[in-house]
């Protein structure tokens, strides 16, 4: 008689419990947010949508430097050439801004590639610093376009904010005026943007480029070993990247209706204000930026008034926050109660034994 | 033609201040691969400290300066030693963030202390002093002295560098980190020592940076910007390099002025994007690294 | 008491474990050759032992005193120096400067001058502007070794030096080794080429999968149980 050497069966599971009971409360959290325009007020409205696009901006900051490696302090590139590709698309004559925003993805990274290109040739701090001189450049290039408003900036037109598709649908359906319809508008918008942009961001990382992705964050060069073309995951994650910043950049301008160059790219609205989030919350996961957008809310909201001291306590926190905790407020939470609500990771699990094993992949 | 000539030497001139903001950037770099965002923002703070020594003590800004640049020396070491040194390591992020969130917290705290309304270090005739060069052209004595003051800086640096035994512990301990350690060296005290020289350096800077224009709390992150333009194109690993990149830096910036003053910055970025396009590792590397 | 003693060395790089409770004991004016396959924890023994690998305090005990936690830098100014694998001398500076900064540490008088190291080795005072990358191999690796004797050490770490070089190469440095042994410093030699370490050495250790596998004198060893001990049965 033979021994039998019992079978073993290996399979990666990647969904379990937890992610089924936070499936449950993100589609509630969803729902809510959604009819929310219903029973808010204006001003808790106009607070959401500066929320959920600072958090789309980290999330997309995250995707850069969290996983891919790519530290740019130059991001405001993008969201100012978002705004001013509506300015300019949306002119009389031009085309809606609804249908402007896919395009003005398509033109952002159109342009970044050559602009990467250029970047990657820096490494680590050379290259965040490279990516702000390209920032600078494309401030400086678009404050020559008189027609946009130079240097001074311009409105947008009333016309074009008018013709947002909706706005009678909305006024009727819960009884407001024009302007708090707009803005019920701009607010459904950037939902749609931040949840697309979450959407994006985690079908991205459970994908195979994913996997790449977090194998080059937790070690490039076993990566590049592995036969990960580094080159090119960056390079498609910068685009892609600059296309989502951009449209999240359109969509800034379109709520604001007035842009200019200091404004557009400002190096602290879009950039450092979007590292303070990702990082208090936690780099590298996509729980973290979420919940630094809350806590940046909450903080602009209560401290903005302070001026100089609130930026002072920012930069503060933001430094105490990377020497003691660098993995952010999510990353201590998730160390240490093995709790995480967007299951990316790959579990290695192998039946047929009496142990159950697993491996974090 | 006057105006040509007139704008290659004032960039040339210029050049020399430039090279003094990325002297401090590239010792750093080279010394502990580490990138100051702050950099320029402590040129800035160097600049209003020398702006308050000369007016408690009544001196004019040289001498004002000679005495910051001690204290200068000891903000750097500080600043490594107590802060800086705990974020280096494997990863990049921290130095990036910390240096970061400093330069924040720098334009924000020069703001509380001093207005936003821009100052200037006053030195009296010296200001307005031109040598005749004939022909039209003139060079003004500042910018010439700001010229010299970077080639004496690098000259320095040089000496320091490759003529004395902490220079050879900065060299081993820029090509090593393990191995220096093997040497005896402490490699934090290496570091706080070459970031007190760096900010020695700043302070030479932030002299020459308020001798030849205003400056206010929110200049720093452009002289940054320069700053790393320089030591770029003229590539990394060499002092000399650093020089010739401040130079061409200038020489852009003013002939590109010349064309269209609203160029004027403009110019400075894309000949920075160009170099690095076509020379990626600067114009005159060193041959290792 | 001997002059350095590992009590149950243990190591890890990362997750990983390299040494499982290593015991050995080196007395003054010794030599200890320690042998055995790539990967086994040779050159983590050394580096645990320079101070570049962490260990618990007690496990290495240098004249009694607990230097298991020590860091580099302290480590070569108690009289420990290591000669690293791969050479790896300064890019950035010359010979003659590689000599000098050995001796940035440990500022103790002692027999090892730059006149010294060079009289042992007297290509170097002939290469002694050059850079580096320009020697050959084995004047290379007499540049390591003059620059950890720079130190004065009372114990010299030497990891592979044999690595890559000629075999007549490798005669000519460990020709030089009688005179570092004269004047009583104890030696510590990683090889891979087992004829020469059992040639220089007093004992020999062997390593296997980061454990000791074998010890003892140089003649009371047969290539049986040498060959054992490396491989693993």
């Amino acid at each position: 008689m033979e021994a039998k050497t019992p079978k073993r069966v290996f399979y990666i599971e990647t969904v379990d419990r937890t992610q089924r009971v936070s499936a449950a409360i993100f589609s509630v959290v969803l729902i809510v947010a959604v009819t929310l325009p219903a029973f808010a007020s204006r001003d808790l409205i106009q607070n959401l949508i500066f929320l959920f696009y600072m958090m789309a901006l980290a999330q997309c900051w995250n995707l850069l430097a969290g996983y891919a490696g790519l530290i740019s302090v130059g991001q405001q590139a993008f969201v100012g050439l978002g705004g001013y590709l509506l300015f300019a698309l949306t002119s009389p004559g031009g085309i809606n801004p609804l249908l402007a925003v896919p395009v003005i993805g398509i033109v952002s990274a159109m342009l970044a590639l050559p602009t990467a290109v250029i970047v990657f040739r820096l490494r680590g701090a050379y290259f965040a610093i490279g990516t702000w001189v390209v920032a600078e450049v494309y401030r400086l290039v678009f404050a020559q376009f008189k027609m946009l408003g130079g240097g001074t900036g311009t409105s947008l037109d009333p016309q074009v904010t008018s013709s947002v598709p909706g706005i009678e649908w909305v006024k009727a359906l819960l009884n407001v005026r024009t302007p708090a319809a707009r803005d019920i508008i701009s607010y459904w918008l950037v939902l749609a943007l931040v949840v697309g942009t979450l959407a994006l961001v985690y079908v991205m990382l459970r994908s195979r480029r994913g996997l790449a992705l977090g194998a080059i964050r937790d070690n490039e060069a076993a990566a590049a070993g592995l036969g990960v073309d580094i080159y090119r995951v960056k390079l498609g994650v910068y685009v892609a990247v600059a296309a989502m910043t951009g449209m999240i950049g359109s969509m800034i301008y379109l709520q604001k209706a007035r842009i200019s160059p200091d404004a557009a790219f400002s190096v602290l609205d879009w950039t450092a204000y979007v590292i303070f989030i990702t990082v208090i919350g936690g780099i590298g996961t996509i729980e973290g930026p979420m919940i630094g957008a809350v806590i940046f809310y909450l903080l602009q909201r209560y401290l903005a008034d302070f001026g100089a001291w609130y930026l002072i306590l920012l930069g503060a926190l933001g430094i105490v926050v990377m020497l003691f905790a660098p993995k952010g407020i999510w990353g201590f939470v998730s160390e240490r109660y093995g709790l995480t609500l967007f299951q990316t990771r790959r579990k290695l699990v192998v039946r047929g034994e009496e142990s159950k094993r697993s491996q974090r992949a | 033609m006057i105006g040509w000539l007139d704008a290659l030497i004032q960039g040339v001139l210029l050049g020399g201040l430039y090279a003094l903001f990325a002297a401090g950037l590239s010792l750093i770099f080279g010394v502990m691969r580490l990138v100051n965002l702050a950099h320029g923002d402590f040129i800035v703070v160097a600049a209003y400290a020398i702006l308050l020594i000369a007016g408690a003590l009544g001196l004019d800004p040289f001498l004002a300066a000679l005495i910051a640049l001690p204290i200068l020396f000891v903000i750097g070491f500080a600043l490594q030693h107590l802060l800086l040194n705990r974020t280096l390591g494997r990863d990049l992020l921290p130095p990036l963030l910390v240096t970061f969130g400093l330069s924040i917290i720098i334009q924000n705290g020069l703001l509380q202390l001093f207005s936003a309304d821009s100052v200037r270090l006053r030195s009296g005739a010296i200001e307005t002093a031109s040598i005749p060069l004939g022909g039209g052209i003139a060079v003004g004595v500042v910018p010439l002295l700001t010229l010299l003051s970077a080639i004496a800086v690098i000259m320095l640096l040089n000496f320091v560098f490759y003529r004395t035994t902490i220079g050879q512990a900065f060299r081993a301990t820029s090509d090593d980190l393990e191995v220096a350690q093997l040497m005896g060296i402490d490699v934090g005290r290496i570091f706080a020592v070459a970031m007190g020289l760096a900010f020695a350096v700043i302070a030479v800077a932030a002299l020459h940076l308020g001798l030849r224009a205003n400056f206010d709390p929110t200049i720093g992150p452009a002289r940054l910007l320069y700053a790393f333009e320089a030591v770029i194109i003229g590539g990394l690993g060499s002092f000399w390099g650093t020089l010739a990149g401040g130079i061409v830096l200038g020489l852009a910036q003013t002939v590109g002025a010349r064309i269209n003053p609203e160029w004027q910055i403009l110019s400075g970025h894309l000949a920075f994007l160009i170099v690095l396009v076509i020379r990626p590792r600067g114009l005159f590397p060193r041959a290792l690294d | 008491m001997p002059l350095l003693e590992t009590r149950n060395l243990t190591a890890f790089y990362g997750d990983f474990q390299a040494l499982y409770g290593i015991d050995t004991v080196l007395e003054k004016g010794e030599t200890i050759a320690i042998i055995g396959a790539n990967g086994a924890g040779k050159s983590t023994f050394l580096k645990a032992i320079a101070g570049l690998i962490h260990a618990a305090p007690e496990s290495i005990l240098f004249g009694g005193m607990p230097i298991g936690a020590h860091g580099a830098a302290d480590i070569v100014k108690l009289g420990i120096a290591l000669v690293p694998e791969g050479r790896r001398l300064f890019p950035s500076l010359t010979v003659e400067e590689n000599l000098k900064i050995g001796a940035y540490g440990n500022k103790a008088r002692g027999p090892w001058t730059l006149d010294r190291v060079y009289s042992l080795f007297p290509i170097l005072r002939e290469r002694r502007s050059a850079a580096p990358s320009t020697l050959s191999g084995g004047q290379q690796q007499m540049a390591a070794i003059g620059r950890a004797l720079m130190s004065n050490p009372r114990i010299l770490l030497c990891d592979e030096i044999s690595l890559g070089l000629a075999p007549i190469v490798i005669a000519d440095i460990y020709a030089a080794l009688p005179q570092v042994k004269a004047d009583g410093t104890s030696i510590v030699l990683v090889e891979q080429d087992i004829i020469q370490a059992m040639k220089v050495a007093d004992r020999v250790h062997c390593f296997q999968e980061g454990r000791l596998s074998l010890s003892g004198r140089p003649g009371e060893l047969t290539r049986d149980s040498i060959h054992r001990a490396y491989f693993g049965q």
